[in-house]
């Protein structure tokens, strides 16, 4: 697996992660450990209550005890109660309640914040919480998504008047033309539900005014500093040039620290006014209730075909589970799903229609995949159903209606173009991997014997769109920012080489594999690369890590900049070696004459004669280094094909993976291991989707699954070894030829599983099992469909 | 969280331990390996004013032989406990379902005797407890007292150790029947649904007699006397099912997240028919 650095051609092998020896050596640099002389802790009073008027609030109590240093309620807290931002009102009218920090004379879902102690120890802090005087009265809360759109509901935001938050339609063809000629439509609700993106590392964040200016330094354990520190600007009113944001270590994000949280608010304005440092972490228990939670959405989803399964239009009808409040992209998620219904399908017409609805439960948010899991679960989940109902071979029905290789690029009902594809190719490959025929037989005669353990084959053949992304797509969308990203390349006068890229890794690799880009242009080998990140005070320009976006798009920089690097040092290596610079070669690192191998010179003697400047050619600066800003032509599509056999026993409704096997197109690979590793994380969080993850409420509003002993996240133990495999499609519209990979496992591993329980089960009666496939629900599907069969 | 402030003494002797309790007064409490009273401490669900190490006590510490039993300190570690070769030998059951308790971290500070003290309904261990028959040892400000398993798991949460009473050790007639624990649960490391810990005695393919205890189906671990009974002469597998079916007879299976109520009877029944056929070879 080690590298044998062979400069030229460092890109695509799987060379071990640089940034692995710190994290394995307990060298890791979270931001709870750090440590600043002078430091007060903040603890948070949350709501208990779903829905309450806040009746009464006195922190005064909290002052008088050991250690306090401040005590707030929103009163208090007054001006620098901040508000929560969000980037992306989807909709002319969406309604946009206000979310201050500090929840003011009314919370609106378990975990809001009433009140902060300030002490100088946690303990001390979290203490004093008890002497904050509070009482409550209940109001009902709006639980359920479609009761809170009746009339008559009660409502969680009473200045608007109603719970619908917005109504985004997207009508594509004619839906209703194409229902009229079908000879089969089948119609399915499905419930992708609420998940919490239970990252390793809880967040944390650390604010401190630095002294010697007005700057205030703000650590926290956070995807976007880029992003986090424009908008905590603008909430805060502190200029955005004295703010610097890092994010140190971070300990996996999923999409859950992908936001400006009240929290990264309230410590920073509370540091400013107290000049000195404010530091918060959070307890598990908090994170599960103030941590922005993922999916959540009734899919109604209505297919027409042909009797012979041509698919002729698709609809789709949304409710999406906005939750309390409006967090950073917290309406947009469904839209991004929105793209992708139609999938890898050929057909007329499309018509979505998505409701936001506000309910008192934990805002909603992106996690990993965003709107896309949701998008692939339902087309896959309906195909097979279409597929029963017509009676023919769920692949068949695939393959009837896929785009062919042949027909690339090819614009879908949805209004995108996919650069490329070839869904035969790695359909193909999968399908030997698996054995696809050996366990059709198998699953026979399972049935033919009554055997009590039954076999199921779960297909999900998808794509996705990601690697966010083209900046004027999204202002159409009415996002409020842009999809660019950024790269610096320096040669330093020793030869070694700094790549300062905007994108924010956070388990990813990013430093190996921007390392091995760099070096497969420049010819420096992997190790002279430093990669430079997540600090707006080292590298000032990113739009950050997510949405499968930091090769995607960062790596397009990465590569651009380097090449401009060359251009520049071929210049002065031209100059240097008296000819001109069309006469050069670079290979291997170094500038060679054309036909005369013994005049050459070393990138790094070129940097070096930069640094000196002492003979340039005219009209070239000093220094030896380049940027790039890069806007990318078009999303990523990443596709592939993902199997699941599925043992179900059906005395107990518990259901066993036996076997997973998926074929990815990523394109190119800068780095196999890590794409291998990315797809392995990916595939098991959309298998716990399936299986074990599922956030659940009372009627309430208070969160059952608070802690971890509820709220199941599987580990190695709970699942099978997966086989996975490649096929390489070059996107033809990312230079590299690259695609997004953090999210596909995520995204297509989730139909894979619930396809095979309800394949294992079909002939019962079975049409479809709830998520999480927990053994009780198996079970019970299966008494139903019993019942319902005699 | 943060645990409330708390005063901390570890003792070497059964007589320190006692004292110590007393003199913390009503809200002093033994800790063990602390897996489950550590979590319970920082959820601030109970605020001891003084907690008592029974950790370095050498009598309850380790497993040793005495004639026709075999006696298991309280504070010996779940990994201690499974890996003994006096337990593997005359004790399969315990063995068994300490293997299966949550993951290799926690057993490798959690205690056994901390686990029955504790009585979690859903805990592996007294199930495994009551199928053995085993007896436990007390001691108190009035001296040391022995109580039968059947005596001694008295509601949720709730054992005949009193608060001012430390566990030293329980004792395990030696068994050499066949055995089985079958924990039924949704991840690795999850906590029983239910769970059934069986021993059974055949000879010549037929039962003479079998002992079954019922995890999580009441606010105890439980005996299923009546598939106990059922089992007497069953020979075969059909004959195990039938049996079987009285898992759920008397008990008061509670309804969670994770099972209602009559899914957890279902589960009784499945579950003690595979765990009894596991057990017998039948
Ligand atoms: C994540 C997790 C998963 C778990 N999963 C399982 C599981 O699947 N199955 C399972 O059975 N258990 C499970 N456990 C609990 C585990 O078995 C604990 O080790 C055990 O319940 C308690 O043992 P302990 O030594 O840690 O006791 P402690 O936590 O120290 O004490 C527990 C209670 O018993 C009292 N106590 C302890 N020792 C004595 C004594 N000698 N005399 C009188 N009172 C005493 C204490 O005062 C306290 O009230 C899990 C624990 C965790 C943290």
């Amino acid at each position: 697996m080690t590298a044998a650095l062979d400069t030229d051609t460092a890109l695509g092998k799987p060379i071990r992660r640089k940034e692995d020896a710190h994290l394995l050596h307990g060298q890791t640099n979270w931001t709870d450990n750090i440590q600043l002389p002078g430091t007060v802790h903040m603890a948070i009073l949350r709501s208990p209550m779903a829905h309450a008027k806040i009746t009464k609030l006195d922190v005064s109590g909290a002052l008088k005890q050991p250690g306090v240093v401040a005590a707030y309620g929103a009163k208090e807290l007054g001006e620098l109660n901040g508000g929560v931002p969000c980037v992306w009102p989807v909709t002319d009218d969406i309604k946009m309640p206000a979310f201050p920090a500090l929840a003011i004379d009314k919370v609106r879902q378990v975990g809001d914040c009433v009140a902060v102690v300030l002490a100088t120890s946690v303990a001390a802090a979290v203490d004093a919480l008890d002497a904050i005087e509070v009482s409550y009265e209940a109001l009902p809360a709006v639980t359920d998504m479609e009761a809170a759109l009746t009339s008559g509901s009660a409502l969680v935001h009473d200045e608007i008047e109603t719970n619908a938050c917005y109504v985004y339609k997207m009508p594509c063809g004619d839906y209703e033309a194409s229902r009229a000629k079908a000879d089969v439509v089948v119609a399915r609700r499905f419930i992708n539900q609420r998940l919490i993106p239970t990252f390793m590392e809880p967040r944390s964040v650390v604010a401190a005014p630095m002294g010697m200016s007005d700057e205030i330094t703000i650590w926290s354990s956070t995807q976007i500093p880029h992003i986090l520190r424009v908008l905590l600007a603008l909430v805060t009113g502190i200029p955005e040039n004295n703010l610097r944001v890092v994010a140190p270590d971070v300990g996996g994000g999923f999409g859950g620290k992908l936001q400006c949280y009240r929290e990264e608010i309230l410590v920073t304005n509370l540091a400013k006014k107290l000049g000195r440092p404010v530091k918060w972490t959070e307890t598990r228990s908090e994170n599960m209730v103030a941590t922005h939670h993922g999916r959540d959405q009734i899919q109604d989803i209505e297919i027409a075909a042909t009797k012979d399964g041509k698919i002729l239009g698709l609809k789709v009808t949304l409710l999406a589970n906005m939750g309390a409040y409006l967090q950073i992209i917290t309406p947009g998620v469904p839209l991004l799903g929105m793209f992708m219904y139609p999938a890898i399908y050929k057909m007329d017409s499309y018509d979505f229609t998505c409701t936001g609805v506000f309910t008192n439960k934990t805002p909603t948010d992106a996690y990993r995949g965003a709107g896309r899991p949701e998008a692939t679960y339902a087309i896959e989940r309906i195909i097979d159903e279409l597929a029963a109902e017509i009676g023919m071979e769920p692949m068949e029905l695939r393959k009837k209606n896929w785009i062919t290789h042949e027909e690339f690029p090819y614009t879908t009902v949805a209004g995108l173009t996919y650069d490329t594809g070839n869904y035969e190719a790695a359909t193909e490959k999968a399908l030997a991997m698996f054995d696809y025929d050996g366990l059709r037989a198998e699953q026979a005669r399972r049935r033919a014997s009554g055997d009590p353990v039954q076999l199921g084959i779960g297909i999900s053949t998808f794509t996705e769109m990601c690697g966010l992304a083209p900046s004027r797509t999204l202002g159409a969308l009415k996002y409020v920012a842009g999809g660019w990203e950024h790269c610096t390349v320096r040669a330093l006068p020793t030869g070694k080489i700094e790549v300062v890229t905007g994108t924010s890794p956070h388990g990813q690799g990013h430093e190996t594999a921007w390392s091995q880009i760099a070096s497969s242009i420049l010819g420096v080998p992997v190790e002279d690369i430093e990669v430079i990140h997540s600090d707006t005070g080292r590298s000032p320009y990113g739009m950050d890590t997510y949405g499968s976006r930091s090769l995607a798009v960062g790596g397009q920089a990465i590569k651009a900049a380097s090449e401009r690097l060359v251009e520049k040092a071929r210049v002065i290596a031209a100059h240097q070696l008296e000819c001109s610079a069309s006469d050069l070669e670079f290979i291997n690192g170094s500038f060679h004459v054309k036909g005369d191998p013994s005049k050459s010179q070393a990138l790094g003697a070129v940097a070096f004669e930069a640094f000196t400047a002492h003979n340039l050619p005219p009209g070239v600066e000093p220094t030896l280094q380049a940027e790039a800003t890069i806007d990318p032509e078009d999303f990523s599509y990443p596709h592939g094909t993902h199997l699941a056999a599925m043992e179900v026993d059906t005395e107990t409704g518990q259901v066993k993976l036996r076997k997973y096997v998926c074929v990815d197109d990523v394109g190119i690979q800068v780095n196999p291991m890590i794409v291998e590793g990315q797809v392995h994380g990916g595939v098991a969080q959309g298998i716990a989707q399936a299986l074990f993850e599922g956030a659940e409420y009372d009627e309430d509003g208070n969160l059952l699954t608070a802690s971890l002993a509820d709220y199941l996240i599987p580990s190695a133990a709970d699942l099978p070894s997966f086989d996975t495999g490649t096929t390489v499609t070059p996107s033809t519209s990312h230079p590299l030829g690259t695609k997004g990979v953090g999210e596909a496992g995520a995204i297509a591993s989730t139909p894979a599983i619930i396809n095979g329980i309800v394949d294992a089960l079909r002939h019962l009666g079975v049409t479809d099992v709830a998520m999480p496939a927990s053994p009780q629900t198996v079970w019970r599907t299966i008494q139903a469909a019993k019942a319902g069969a005699k | 969280m943060i645990p409330v402030e708390f005063d901390y003494v570890k003792v070497t002797t059964i007589d320190q331990a006692i004292a110590a309790l007393k003199a913390g007064g009503e809200d002093s409490k033994i800790i063990s390996g602390g897996q489950s009273l550590v979590p319970v401490l920082r959820l601030r669900m109970a605020e001891p004013s003084v907690l008592v190490d029974c950790g370095a006590i050498d009598e309850m510490l380790g497993v040793r032989e005495d004639g026709g039993s075999i006696t298991i300190g309280a504070a010996t570690t779940h990994h201690a406990v499974m890996s003994n070769p006096l337990v593997q030998k005359h004790a399969l059951l315990l063995a068994q379902a300490t293997a299966t308790v949550a993951d290799p971290a926690i057993r490798h500070r959690g205690t056994t005797g901390g686990a029955l003290a504790h009585a979690d309904p859903a805990g592996d261990v007294p199930a495994a407890a009551l199928a053995l028959d085993a007896s436990f040892t007390i001691a108190g400000p009035g001296g040391r007292r022995t109580v039968a398993a059947k005596d001694f798991f008295l509601d949720y949460f709730t054992t005949a150790v009193g608060p001012d009473e430390i566990l030293v050790s329980f004792s395990i007639p030696k068994c050499d029947w066949g055995s089985h624990y079958a924990k039924f649960n949704r991840t690795a490391q999850a906590w029983a649904i239910v769970g059934v810990a069986a021993v059974v005695n055949v000879e010549g393919g037929v039962i003479k007699e079998a002992r079954i205890g019922l995890t999580n189906m009441a606010p105890t671990a439980v005996r299923a006397s009546t598939v106990e009974a059922a089992l007497v002469g069953a020979s075969s597998a059909a004959d195990i099912t039938a049996a079987a079916m009285h898992a759920a007879d008397g008990t008061r299976a509670t309804s969670d997240l994770h099972a209602k109520a009559d899914y957890r009877e279902h589960l009784a029944r499945v579950i003690t028919a595979r765990a009894v056929r596991a057990a017998s070879g039948i």
